[in-house]
């Protein structure tokens, strides 16, 4: 169990601004992101795009403004959770002392005193693509993810997708496959040159098969699949044996389980105050794009402001007995000196 | 501005007023058309703003890039006329454009 004044879920820019506000006030933040990396949507969608509208930035790229976070932020060592997401919270305090277990999917458990919600437009996970009656096959035969390769072993799997993720498993996967299908919609693939290659040289030698085309049913029963349907382009039909199917069509952002933890919900936003951002549960904060409030704009600078005036309200939650003076970095010795700048 | 009508999978259609200039895409999120997700906002990273251009208005709209391209891979029930509204700029020569949205966009 790891201990932690604040739990900051997301770490966009929105989550990592908040370690900042929340560093001058001396208090601690552990981050967790379901995403491999830091940057949230900066780093994911967008990170070669430039933004426009940060203060003081007339132009900054996604991944620009990430980094200069992490340089801002780092006088506060932040503790990254990353490739995690939140699955359960339970409150074990009381409105004027609130208290929370929080659990990832990884297992990981954190006792915390305040829960910031950074989600940005929720968790990112798979697509799934929509196959009439493929949710009955989730789990058995249909995967998104592999964590244990030998349980692929002597399949006949069929890899969908042409980026690097599913070329990486089609060669991963092969030598212990009983056959594999590498299926995508175009004969132009998106992943490294080599693996392209590596690829196309097995098909040429038979080890593998290629079918341009895309998957429009599946055919099985009681979550065991047999067999799949691809259709080509000229709109010709193949029935191809498979047993287990990877589909591999990108991420998509979805609420998760926010939605189950008592919050009050609004077409999928959590509702805030505008004086503290906090919401409907004592102790739990929501800020940026997840939030929602009268005259929201969904903008960067809008989740920095909200992260500030959250910060203040945590402190009365962290440090009951202290009041709060208000200073500022320019003439704060105290606040430089927790900058490192003093 | 330019008319540009949008038919949900249904065949549920409407017509909405278009800026030229702006995106098909953000054409649709202006006037609250359903069927456009538009996650990434319009970054070409996203894949969920796929429309179905009719074929008639194929030549005028043109081929979608090489960035675009790689981006419908992410898309489902990927057709030939396919493109990424969040791509395509509204000009005069787009007035009365039909597009179709598909059942679902990711």
């Amino acid at each position: 169990m790891i201990t932690t004044d604040v739990l900051i879920i997301g770490a966009g820019p929105i989550g990592l601004f908040a370690v900042f506000e929340l560093g001058l006030l001396d208090i601690k933040a552990h981050l967790v992101d379901i995403l491999p990396k830091r940057g949230g949507q900066c780093a994911e969608l967008y990170p070669e795009k430039p933004i426009y509208d940060i203060p003081g930035f007339p132009i900054v790229t996604g991944q620009g403004l990430i980094d200069n976070l992490e340089t801002q932020i780092a006088p506060f060592h932040p503790q990254y959770h990353l490739s995690e997401m939140v699955t359960s919270l339970v409150s074990k305090g009381t409105p004027t002392a609130p208290r929370f277990e929080i659990t990832t999917d990884a297992g990981t458990q954190f006792d915390a005193k305040v829960v910031i919600i950074a989600a940005g437009g929720g968790s990112f996970q798979p697509k799934k693509p929509p196959i009439a009656g493929i949710e009955a096959f989730e789990g058995r035969s249909v995967h998104y993810a592999v964590r244990k390769m030998d349980s692929m072993r002597g399949k006949n799997i069929m890899i969908v997708g042409g980026g690097d993720s599913a070329l990486d498993w089609t060669l991963n996967l092969q030598p212990i496959a009983k056959r594999i299908t590498l299926v995508h919609r175009r004969d132009v693939f998106r992943a490294a040159p080599h693996s392209v290659n590596t690829m196309r040289s097995w098909v040429a030698e038979g080890a593998m098969d290629l079918i341009i085309g895309q998957v429009t049913a599946l055919h099985g029963a009681e979550g065991v699949l047999g067999s799949a349907v691809v259709r080509s382009d000229d709109g010709t039909e193949q029935t191809v044996a498979c047993d287990a199917l990877m589909p591999f069509f990108g991420l998509t952002m979805k609420l998760g389980p926010i939605a189950e933890w008592g919050l009050n919900l609004h077409e999928n936003l959590v509702p805030a105050d505008t004086g503290t951002f906090e919401t409907n549960v004592p102790g739990i904060f929501a800020i940026g794009d997840i939030n929602t409030y009268p005259g929201k704009l969904k903008l960067i600078l809008s989740g920095f402001h909200e992260g500030a005036l959250a910060a203040q309200k945590v402190h009365r939650y962290v440090y009951p007995d202290k009041k709060l003076a208000f200073q500022y970095t320019t003439s704060s010795t105290s606040l430089q000196r927790k900058l490192g700048v003093a | 501005m330019v008319d540009i009508t949008f038919t949900d999978a249904k065949g549920t259609s409407r017509t909405v007023k278009a800026d030229v200039g702006a995106t098909v895409m953000e054409t649709a999120i202006r006037n609250s058309v359903p069927g456009i997700d538009a996650e990434c906002g319009g970054a070409c990273s996203c894949a969920t703003c796929h429309v179905y251009v009719d074929e008639a208005w194929l030549a005028a709209v043109g081929p979608a890039e090489q960035m675009e391209e790689d981006m419908l891979d992410f898309a489902f029930e990927v057709r030939p006329n396919s493109r990424l509204s969040c791509q395509i700029k509204v000009t005069e020569a787009l007035d009365g454009l039909k597009v179709t949205t598909p059942s679902k966009q990711g």
